[in-house]
């Protein structure tokens, strides 16, 4: 545990805005599901293929012998996922009612809800930017050349475990934080935007960038996942760094940090 | 540690148990609800302001690579409706009322004779699939222009064949509507044929509104009220 003096590393806005995130994927994350059930297919292409196949990945049942079986398919295996996904709580759906809001299904509700995190999300980001470019926390998120040779002993260490608690972020939080919020969060904003008819009459380039509106859903959806694995690390980050220390920092900015470390 | 452990599984186990816990948060007649809905008057401007009147974009005869996957009810049962489509809607009319200063009863040989619009347009299922085929119809806005709304209208409410449910005064018949700025807009037609054929009954025979900028939820059209 890291011994030397506490530093305030992030600011009140930065924390809000954390936060405001934090609850606004949590909300679209569950309700992306629930609309995701409405139709539980992803496709590659201007449509999605009936009569013939352009699907990648699908979450559907089917009768064998009397039981009912879910069956997730991923670019062509088949896999038999009953009680999880395709059937779950005796009942035909995708996602389980676990994994929705509402539990039950009722598109209408998961896209009001939807939306209005989305606006959340959006609104935040982009006071999140002005700010943050004003005062220089911006820059804080950029990886500096001497980070990127730290890189390789930041990688070594991370795999032992071995953790550094110093004032500023190290490199591989940087690559983190900033590949979530000029990547992720971006990507899933645009290819939101992408899905609808009315936008694509507003920005159709848009909609041939990302190669068509089945398309832009599809990486909607991976987008999600990756989002969901940089969740995991980071709550695994947390429990290994010290959960106390990060979660001070988070609330209210204080930071213990390394004793020799005052980067 | 321990403890540590232990609230984590906590949590886990409180997000395991399902998200009940925001169904009544959710339900139609919640606060919580109206406030999730209060994003719509936003949502609304901010699309107007972004897309004006633009067009859909719309696709070529190489994009057409399947039928259009039929939506909604496929096969209405009143009796009505039976009668007019086993005489290929002859006798169908497609009646204009309400605040029009020239109430309008157009038969499907009125539509055909006015000017015709064609596009291949991608039909987007508000679940999320999508289709893309090609549809001819009569701009909507020509019929309008026919019946010559009045001032105070600033909507067109589309009455349909389609029964969505059963009530003790009768069936009850989709009906959807729309603002006078989409009803007017170039590619919103009352479509009758489809893929280069009439409109089947599992795509909305006799006409189809297609609203391009817009989720597929329309029907086929029974008569329009301006409102």
């Amino acid at each position: 545990m890291p011994q030397g003096p506490l530093v305030y590393r992030q600011r009140l806005l930065t924390r809000i805005t954390h936060w405001l995130w934090a609850i606004s994927l949590f909300f679209l994350m569950l309700t992306g599901l629930q609309i995701f059930n409405a139709f539980p297919s992803m496709h590659i292409g201007l449509e999605s293929g009936f009569d013939y196949d352009n699907a990648i990945l699908s979450i559907t049942a089917r009768e064998v012998e009397g039981e009912v079986q879910g069956i997730t398919r991923i670019l062509g295996a088949e896999f038999d996922t009953t009680g999880i996904l395709g059937v779950s709580g005796g009942e035909v759906r995708a996602f389980p009612a676990a994994l929705t809001i509402p539990s039950k299904t009722s598109l209408a509700t998961g896209r009001v809800i939807h939306f209005f995190f989305a606006w959340v999300l959006v609104i935040t980001l982009a006071v999140w930017l002005v700010a943050s470019a004003l005062n220089g926390h911006l820059r804080q998120l950029i990886p500096t050349v001497a980070d990127l040779r730290a890189l390789p002993q930041d990688l070594k260490d991370h795999a032992r475990l071995r953790f550094h608690h110093g004032a500023s972020y190290n490199v591989l939080q940087k690559l983190a934080y900033a590949s979530v919020l000029f990547a992720a969060l971006p990507l899933m904003i645009t290819t939101g935007l992408s899905m609808s008819p009315g936008f694509n009459a507003a920005a159709p380039w848009l909609l041939d960038l990302f190669g068509g509106r089945q398309t832009a859903r599809t990486i909607h959806f991976l987008t999600m996942l990756a989002l969901l694995g940089f969740f995991a690390v980071h709550m695994a980050m947390i429990l290994l760094a010290g959960p106390l220390n990060e979660m001070r920092s988070i609330l209210t900015g204080w930071y213990r940090t390394d004793g020799d470390d005052h980067a | 540690m321990l403890d540590r452990r232990k609230l984590l599984l906590g949590g886990a186990a409180l997000a395991l148990s399902g998200c009940k816990v925001f169904d009544s948060a959710t339900a139609n007649d919640s606060t919580l609800r109206r406030l999730f809905a209060s994003h719509e008057g936003l949502t609304q401007a901010t699309q107007r302001a972004l897309i004006g009147d633009r067009l859909a974009p719309e696709f070529t005869e190489a994009d057409i690579r399947q039928g259009q996957r039929p939506n909604g009810s496929t096969d209405p049962t009143s009796a009505a409706y039976r009668q007019m489509a086993e005489t290929a809607f002859r006798d169908y009319r497609l009646t204009v009322t309400g605040l029009v200063e020239a109430p309008q009863s157009l038969s499907l040989a009125d539509l055909t004779a006015l000017p015709s619009r064609t596009q291949i347009t991608r039909h987007d299922c508000v679940e999320g699939w999508s289709c893309i085929a090609k549809w001819q119809g009569t701009a909507l806005g020509t019929v309008l222009t026919l019946a010559q709304p009045k001032l105070t209208a600033r909507y067109a409410v589309f009455h349909c064949f389609d029964a969505i449910e059963r009530n003790l005064s009768g069936e009850v018949f989709y009906y959807e509507s729309i603002d006078l700025i989409d009803a007017y807009h170039p590619q919103t037609i009352l479509a009758y044929a489809m893929n280069g054929a009439p409109l089947p009954v599992a795509n909305g025979a006799p006409l189809r509104l297609r609203v391009e900028r817009s989720w597929v939820t329309r029907w086929r059209s029974m008569f329009i009220r301006s409102s």
